[in-house]
């Protein structure tokens, strides 16, 4: 619908037409209430997702609130159905932090490359960008069968190292992609102070702009550790064979996770350990919700730091 | 330190190729056997060691190209919501709720779609059969909710974040400039949206929703918890089916020998092929119109 008033704006060639009468259309209601419609389905489509997520948690509060206990995250399993999961909250913490161990500096120093040393016009940096957009764009469970290649069919067993290195395949492009940004931000006039002091880029690039932007990188950092520790199909893949009821931290072998706790008892005929499965659903989603919160909190404060 | 930095990017382009090299190399058995064939081969019976992926890149398509097709309107009118309507502090709140949209893993998705979503299309679709069944697409109910229409709701759900996130922060950078000019030559809100916002942020809106539909192809857990794996080609939006990636999670640990396991990879194979083409989509989109809006940077 091309509107009298849009033309009044634009003119019929898109451009603005000083010769065009300035003549009120007639239809000033009409276009009110067309404005106000739009204004309307915006605002419910806002709320429709804000009730969305509302339900999910809700949903997932309400089924895994009576399981949740500090004994239930601080004991072992017992058999298929009963005790806590402990041995799950402590194999997903070894695997997504050794990937975050290998992911995260690679990731800022991926960032630091592309802001800091590639020229603006750089082919290197031209093609690394892009690998990292396609790296982000791979489908989790196409990075588990790429592991599943490269270290489980050699190794012939499966293993927490495995998935590991799949999961900082997922937080690799993610962290590059948050440093990036916020090395950008870093005022090009304390890239110039430093120069003018002679000090060598490097050396700059230590102790002065990475101090700067230490609020966004960690903020980048929590975000891709919080979506790490959900991942499952890469899990899935590499890391699915395991003891369900002990503490196994042999990154050489199966290490239980939270995500394959989940998937592993959905299906299950046996109420119990649904009702297990959905406590280990909502510890999960707790804890990259307040991950989520948390890293905007920094955020905030870091940009009030940097007087942005 | 430069040498440092260097590597870390190198290792990136590296591992991608890698990655390429990795399925291919596993898939080989089954490109052997089945050529490209596959691609259109709608039988998926390992028992006779007959494996095609047609019905599962029609899977694949449909239902993510659905949820696309939902999403684009309700994402771009979140996004235009946060930007242009919504006052500051609304805004600061409402914000960050629909990005935490994004934050919750696929494996709860799957749960929740499993136990709270597929009850409830089960009671929806007699009633949508009823109403609207001369359309093929509103066929009988074949299952108890698990169905394509579940798996097109989940992933609606799911890309909704991504693109309302990436279409508010392309809102945010129209020029201050032009949006106040329009208003103050008298054009209505609606009017300032599709005669200025709009058309100067097509191209990003188009990348946004490249980025949508390549998560949606790629959806592995939460599909394959609401979609039955069923292969089978259907018109009906109720009857269950597979998609490419939900097939992988579902059958890689039972595969039954190594030609299965050579098919699966296949499929990867395929996956990471159409993932690629989107990637490169979205940034042929976003880059031919408007070089200079950060489209790049915030995608």
């Amino acid at each position: 619908m091309s509107s009298a008033a849009s033309q009044l704006v634009l003119g019929e060639s898109g451009l603005f037409d000083p010769t065009a009468p300035l003549t009120a259309s007639g239809n000033l209601r009409r276009r009110g209430v067309i404005s106000v419609i739009v204004t309307v389905t915006a605002t419910a489509a806002a709320l429709a997702a804000v009730a969305i997520l509302a339900i999910v948690v809700y949903d997932v509060l309400q089924r895994g609130i009576s399981s949740l206990s500090v004994g239930f995250v601080f004991q072992n399993p017992s058999g298929l159905a009963g005790g806590g999961i402990f041995n799950y909250v402590l194999g997903t913490a070894e695997v997504v932090g050794l990937g975050a161990a290998v992911a995260l500096p690679l990731g800022v120093l991926t960032g630091i490359y592309l802001t800091e040393f590639a020229g603006r016009r750089s082919r290197t940096a031209g093609v690394i960008k892009l690998a990292l957009d396609m790296m982000q764009g791979l489908p989790t469970i196409i990075v588990g069968l790429f592991v599943y290649g490269l270290i489980v069919i050699p190794q012939r067993r499966q293993s927490g190292l495995a998935a590991s290195i799949a999961l900082a395949i997922v937080m690799l492009p993610l962290m590059a992609r948050s440093s990036q940004e916020v090395l950008l931000l870093v005022p090009n006039s304390l890239r110039e102070a430093a120069d003018a002091l002679g000090v060598s880029r490097w050396r700059t690039v230590l102790t002065v702009i990475l101090p700067a932007a230490m609020g966004g990188i960690v903020t980048g950092a929590i975000l891709a550790i919080a979506r790490a520790a959900g991942e499952t199909a890469p899990v899935l893949i590499a890391n699915s064979i395991f003891d369900p009821n002990a503490v196994s931290t042999n990154i050489f072998h199966g290490v239980p996770t939270i995500p394959m706790l989940i998937y592993s008892s959905v299906e299950l005929p046996i109420p119990q350990a649904v009702a297990r499965a959905w406590g280990a659903a909502l510890v999960l989603m707790l804890f990259i919700l307040i991950a989520n919160v948390g890293a905007r909190v920094i955020l905030a404060r870091s940009r009030g730091k940097m007087g942005r | 330190m430069f040498v440092l930095c260097a590597l870390a990017g190198l290792l990136v382009v590296v591992t991608l190729v890698d990655v390429v090299y990795e399925l291919a190399n596993n898939a080989r058995p089954s490109i052997a056997r089945n050529g490209l064939g596959f691609l259109l081969h709608t039988q998926w019976n390992p028992n006779f060691n007959r494996e095609g992926a047609g019905a599962l890149i029609f899977g694949t398509l449909v239902s993510s190209g659905l949820a696309t097709l939902l999403a684009t309107p309700l994402g771009v009118a979140i996004g235009l919501y946060l930007a242009m309507m919504a006052p500051p502090r609304v805004r600061a709140t409402v914000g960050p709720l629909v990005e935490m949209l994004a934050a919750v893993p696929s494996i709860i998705y799957g749960f929740w779609g499993l136990v709270v979503l597929v009850p409830f299309v089960e009671r929806l679709e007699p009633g949508l059969h009823g109403a609207l069944g001369f359309i093929p697409l509103f066929g009988r109910p074949a299952t108890i909710g698990i169905s394509m229409l579940s798996a097109v709701i989940v992933l609606t759900v799911m890309i909704l974040p991504i693109i309302s996130a990436l279409t508010r922060d392309l809102f945010l950078t129209v020029p201050r400039e032009l949006t106040d000019g329009a208003e103050a030559l008298g054009a209505t809100r609606w009017e300032v949206i599709r005669g200025i916002v709009l058309p100067s942020t097509a191209s990003g809106v188009g990348a946004a929703v490249v980025l949508g539909l390549g998560r949606a192809l790629g959806e592995a857990i939460a599909v394959s918890f609401v979609i039955g794996d069923v292969n089978a080609i259907h018109a009906s939006l109720f009857a269950p089916a597979a998609t490419g990636a939900e097939r992988i999670a579902n059958q890689f640990q039972g595969a039954l020998n190594a030609q299965h396991l050579a098919s699966l990879f296949y499929v990867g194979l395929i996956l990471v092929v159409i993932g690629m083409l989107t990637s490169l989509a979205a940034r042929a989109i976003a880059g031919r119109f408007d070089v200079n809006r950060a489209v790049g940077a915030t995608v």
